[in-house]
């Protein structure tokens, strides 16, 4: 078996989530950098602001994260210069889609959920595989921790389930505040069970007023 | 200037060491709009007369922003000034994503220079007939640089450019030694005086000029119409006041803001 040294790509691991809400959008991401069973910084922020009503959550291997998000972000650079306004939502998230796809062949290995307000100011979260292929859905999960967290955000959001057919109006009833605490507790007991997801839990809520961030401690083992 | 035999292309000299098409190019430059810009420690104003082609169509758009730390105003052929910005926009662009800091305000009119030297040396293409005032601020503090359509580009405390600049420079030459000490306020309103200079008669009002400032702590940004024309306002009243040059004199020195009226 010959040993391959053209391996490119790595894994630091790391959850990303968001819920849509009727007004606003929730989007966390652990901020754990990890490779292998050890830990690299345990303050790395996988959320990047890309527009006024427009964020990026990833996880996969970082290194192309940032690749991704400074690449988005000169993108956006030049729509404002030519449009005179900030990207929406949805043009971002077909951006994204584009961009991924464009390294079909040698990809970004990055999980991504895009979250943020649409042109009618409803919460939307985008969801998507590393090349591009994406679905505006109304709650989504990435990363190491997606398996243990998908399955209760089915459970507690399932008006807006992907799984429903025909596909209903895709945003949660809950109120914002019900909102972060469901991401809370969702990011806590992954945490419980995915090595390489703890320590801190960053939540970035956007609404009508702007965008808001806060942390929450997680478990550090 | 008068036709001669040496002026058909860019490429030829005249005996005299002269490049005709080149000095045609900057005469477009003396035939645009006219367009103004100071710089103190801290800041940069950049201010443009607006013309319309007509009272049905809207103004040109003579100032661009370039990136948060500089921004341009132009004054000739308009089309050429736009795609100067787009080209100046993608070096600021590439410069931060590679180096993840702004690109310093030298290092750009002289991109910019070189790009309109290479029009100035071939056969197949024509000088850019556009002059463009370049404002920004960096590391090594306040800039303000005029880029000509030969390619040479020279730094100011102050400039104008455009039809009949004369008057504003004579304006910027008799106050710009101080301009250094001068509050961001202080340093719109001569701005402002800079642009009614220009105008030689035809009234001042915010409709026809644009004014636009960066300085440390502020990023890029046209100035809001209404503040302008505020700004216009308390020049009539204090030009209405008995005294000439006296006000002026005495609002350099002056604690209050200019607009505090």
């Amino acid at each position: 078996m010959a040993l391959r040294r053209d391996w490119v790509y790595e894994n630091n691991g790391g959850t990303c989530v968001a819920i849509a809400g009727s007004d606003y959008c929730v989007i966390a991401a652990d901020t754990r950098l990890s490779v292998g069973y050890s830990i690299y910084t345990r303050e790395f922020s996988k959320i990047c602001n890309l527009a006024d009503k427009c964020v990026l959550a990833t996880s996969g291997f970082q290194g192309d994260m940032k690749a991704l998000q400074k690449n988005l972000a000169a993108r956006h650079l030049i729509y404002q210069h030519q449009h005179n306004k900030q990207m929406s939502c949805p043009a971002m998230a077909q951006l994204l889609s584009n961009t991924l796809y464009y390294k079909r062949f040698f990809p970004y290995y990055t999980f991504n959920i895009l979250g943020g307000l649409d042109s009618n100011g409803k919460g939307c979260v985008f969801t998507y595989d590393a090349v591009g292929s994406y679905e505006r859905v109304g709650y989504s999960a990435q990363g190491t921790g997606a398996g243990l967290i998908i399955p209760v955000l089915d459970n507690q959001l399932k008006s807006p389930s992907p799984l429903l057919l025909p596909a209903k109006d895709a945003v949660t009833p809950l109120s914002e505040a019900e909102a972060v605490d469901l991401v809370k507790d969702v990011f806590a007991s992954a945490t419980e069970r995915d090595i390489y997801t703890g320590d801190k839990v960053e939540i970035v809520v956007i609404n009508a007023s702007g965008i808001r961030q806060e942390l929450m401690e997680l478990r550090k083992d | 200037m008068f036709r001669n035999q040496y002026d058909t292309d860019v490429t030829t000299w005249s005996p005299a060491g002269r490049l005709f098409q080149v000095e045609y190019a900057m005469e477009a430059v003396k035939q645009g709009a006219a367009a103004v810009g100071l710089r103190s420690t801290s800041h940069v104003v950049l201010a443009t007369v607006n013309t319309a082609a007509s009272d049905l169509s809207s103004h040109q758009r003579k100032v661009f922003k370039i990136d948060d730390h500089i921004g341009v105003a132009i004054a000739g052929l308009t089309a050429d000034g736009r795609v100067l910005s787009r080209y100046l926009r993608n070096e600021c662009i590439n410069h931060a994503f590679v180096y993840e800091s702004p690109l310093p305000v030298s290092r750009l009119v002289v991109r910019l220079a070189d790009k309109a030297q290479v029009c100035t040396q071939r056969s197949w293409k024509r000088p850019f007939g556009v002059g463009l005032l370049v404002a920004g601020l960096d590391e090594t503090g306040a800039h303000l640089y005029y880029n000509c359509p030969s390619g040479s580009y020279f730094e100011y405390q102050a400039f104008a450019i455009g039809s009949r600049s004369q008057a504003a420079k004579t304006f910027l030459e008799r106050r710009f030694e101080s301009f250094n000490t001068y509050s961001r306020d202080e340093l719109i309103k001569d701005a402002i005086f800079a642009i009614k200079e220009t105008l030689q008669g035809d009234k001042l009002t915010s409709s026809i000029c644009t004014v636009a400032i960066v300085g440390q702590d502020e990023a890029f940004h046209m100035i809001d119409q209404k503040v302008i024309q505020e700004i216009i306002n308390s020049m009539e009243i204090k030009e209405d006041a008995p005294a000439d040059q006296a006000p002026l004199q005495e609002d350099k020195g002056s604690e209050e803001a200019p607009m505090d009226i």
